[in-house]
C-alpha cells in the first residue's frame, strides 16, 4: 500500500514540478532539482530520528522489534543522505560554481552519511543480534544529536548554503505550484521510505525467528518447501 | 505545459546535465534499493527453510 502511494505521488509530484511549475527567475529551469534535493534531505534527517526513537525505546524497555527496526531503517537512511549530498553538488555546480564547499550544512550532511554507513557497518559486524541492536541503539542515539546541527547550521553560521525556503513558522517564499510539488514529493518518498522498511523489517523478523513455529507454518514457506520436495 | 518540445524539455534551459544526473541517480538508487530489498525477502526465506529441512533431516524436533 504504501509503495503503491509512493508511486501514484511521485508521479503527481514530478508532472506538477517538471511540466506544471514554472521557471524560476533566478536560477532558470536549474532549479528544478529541489524536487529531488529537498525530499531527500529531509527524509536522511527524519529517518535518523526515526532511528534514534526506536534505539532509545529498544533500551529503556528492551522491546524485541525496535532493534529490527532501526536496522531496517538503516539502509534507505544512508541512501538518501547520499543522494541529498549528490544532488546537491549537482546543483551546486552550475549555481555556486563547485561541487563541494566546507559549508556547514554541507559538512554535517556528510557526518550523516557517515553515521548511517558506521551504524549499518557496526550491526553487521557483531554477531549476536542483541549485543548489536545495544550497540547500534548508542550509535543512533549519541550520531541523533547531528541532526539539529544540520537543520540549523544555516542559521547559526552564516554560510554558503542558503537558508530555508520553507518554515513552520513563517510559512514559505516560493510560489504555490513549486511548493506543492516538492511537498508531494516529500510525502512520497516519505511512502517509500515506509514501504523498504517494513518489507526489509519482515525478512529480519524471519531469520531471527526461523526456530519458532509460526515461520514454519507460514504459507509462504511451506509453498517453497513443497516446491523443493517435488 | 510550459515546453515548446522535447528536445526543450530535455536540455532544461542548459542545465540538463545537472537536472537529469539528479534524478537519473535518484531514481536508479531507490530502484536497486527495491530490488535489493525484493532479493533480501528471497535469501531469508531460503535460509529459513535450509534451516528448516536440516532439522528434519536430523530427526529432531527442537522447535
Amino acid at each position: 500500500m504504501f509503495a503503491c502511494l509512493a508511486t501514484v505521488l511521485t508521479v503527481w509530484g514530478l508532472w506538477l514540478g517538471m511540466f506544471v511549475a514554472p521557471t524560476d527567475v533566478q536560477q532558470g529551469e536549474g532549479y528544478r532539482i529541489i524536487y529531488v534535493h529537498v525530499p531527500v534531505s529531509w527524509m536522511s534527517m527524519v529517518i535518523y530520528l526515526a532511528m534514534a526513537f526506536w534505539a532509545l525505546l529498544g533500551l529503556t524497555f528492551n522491546t524485541r522489534l525496535s532493534g529490527m527496526l532501526t536496522c531496517a531503517l538503516a539502509p534507505t537512511g544512508a541512501i538518501f543522505a547520499f543522494l541529498s549530498l549528490w544532488t546537491g553538488a549537482l546543483w551546486g555546480k552550475p549555481m555556486w560554481g563547485t561541487w563541494w564547499v566546507w559549508d556547514a550544512r554541507l559538512t554535517s550532511e556528510l557526518i550523516l552519511f557517515f553515521l548511517y554507513l558506521g551504524f549499518i557497518a557496526l550491526t553487521s559486524a557483531i554477531d549476536d543480534a542483541r549485543r548489536a541492536d545495544k550497540a547500534g541503539a548508542i550509535l543512533a542515539l549519541v550520531g541523533a544529536l547531528n541532526v539539529p546541527v544540520i537543520y540549523f547550521s544555516v542559521k547559526w553560521w552564516n554560510t554558503l548554503h542558503q537558508g530555508a525556503s520553507v518554515s513552520l513558522t513563517k510559512g514559505s517564499s516560493m510560489q504555490q505550484t513549486m511548493l506543492d510539488a516538492m511537498l508531494i514529493m516529500a510525502v512520497a518518498f516519505w511512502m517509500y521510505a515506509i514501504a523498504m522498511t517494513l518489507y526489509r523489517v519482515r525478512s529480519i523478523i524471519l531469520i531471527r525467528e526461523r526456530h519458532s513455529q509460526w515461520v514454519a507454518d507460514l504459507p509462504e514457506v511451506k509453498a517453497l518447501s513443497l516446491e523443493a520436495r517435488a | 505545459m510550459i515546453w515548446s518540445s522535447f528536445s526543450d524539455f530535455w536540455s532544461m534551459g542548459g542545465y540538463g546535465l545537472y537536472v537529469w544526473g539528479s534524478f537519473g541517480v535518484t531514481a536508479l538508487l531507490m530502484g536497486a534499493e527495491a530490488f535489493w530489498t525484493r532479493r533480501g525477502r528471497r535469501n531469508a526465506l531460503s535460509h529459513v527453510l535450509a534451516e528448516l529441512r536440516a532439522s528434519d533431516a536430523n530427526g529432531k524436533d527442537w522447535r
